[in-house]
């Protein structure tokens, strides 16, 4: 069993095109440690310092995973992880 | 080119009048690949600001699951400025991130002339392009 992780359109040159693709992991970060491994670069699209990137929305099943520990945040097989860009702006 | 529907595009104008003075946002989502711009989803804006916006996270992955589901794909992505021109701040340009999309803005700084403008922001580049309006008024 593993954990599906779903893959926006920006960061699919990285995976193959796949727009999901599995990964092992107890935690998000060890999941994302995990997918950095077999697709590498990934990792550092999601994370800087340590910390989700704030264009990033990292979400596991419904929650956005800021609400549910971050990084720290628990993952269990048959779990899915989507992963979307934030979309924000403003006029400054 | 960003060809859009007439109503479509009043839809989006009524949208960011309606929240002035804070910033409007939303999609236009079209089928995967034919980048026409059908059905309209407004957004939140969860800033409720007069400077910036940002989607709502939970009403974005509700609103992206529907379009996977109904293969389409963010077509258009459009917001409002509400005192400066129609054209791409520097933080709009740092968020962007569906290279396919159509980045639409509107002013909404003159009551009554609604300037509505369209762009690719692809790699921190700004394109701006010409925007065509279909169908009859």
């Amino acid at each position: 069993m593993a954990t599906e992780v779903r893959i926006p359109t920006i960061l699919r040159n990285l995976t193959n095109d796949a727009k999901a693709v599995e990964g092992k992991g107890a935690t998000l970060k060890e999941l994302i440690d995990d997918l950095d491994a077999r697709y590498p670069g990934i990792g550092a699209r999601l994370v800087e310092d340590g910390k989700l990137r704030r264009f990033i929305n990292v979400y596991l099943n419904d929650e956005d995973v800021r609400f549910v520990g971050g990084l720290d945040a628990p993952v269990a097989d048959g779990d899915t992880v989507t992963v979307l860009p934030a979309v924000a702006g403003g006029m400054r | 080119m960003l060809r859009i529907d007439r109503a479509i595009y009043d839809r989006i104008v009524a949208h960011a009048r309606r929240d002035h003075p804070d910033e409007a946002c939303g999609v236009v989502a079209g089928p995967e690949g034919s980048d026409r711009p059908e059905r309209l989803v407004e957004m939140a804006n969860a800033e409720r600001s007069p400077t910036f916006y940002r989607f709502d996270s939970h009403e974005q992955l509700k609103v992206w699951r529907e379009m996977d589901d109904r293969d389409e794909e963010p077509v258009v992505i459009y917001h409002s400025h509400t005192a400066t021109e129609a054209y791409p701040s520097r933080t709009d340009v740092s968020y962007a991130s569906e290279p396919n999309a159509h980045y639409v803005l509107v002013s909404t700084r003159d009551p009554d002339t609604a300037e509505f403008r369209s762009y690719r922001i692809v790699d921190g580049e700004v394109t701006e392009e010409p925007v065509e309006v279909t169908g009859g008024a």
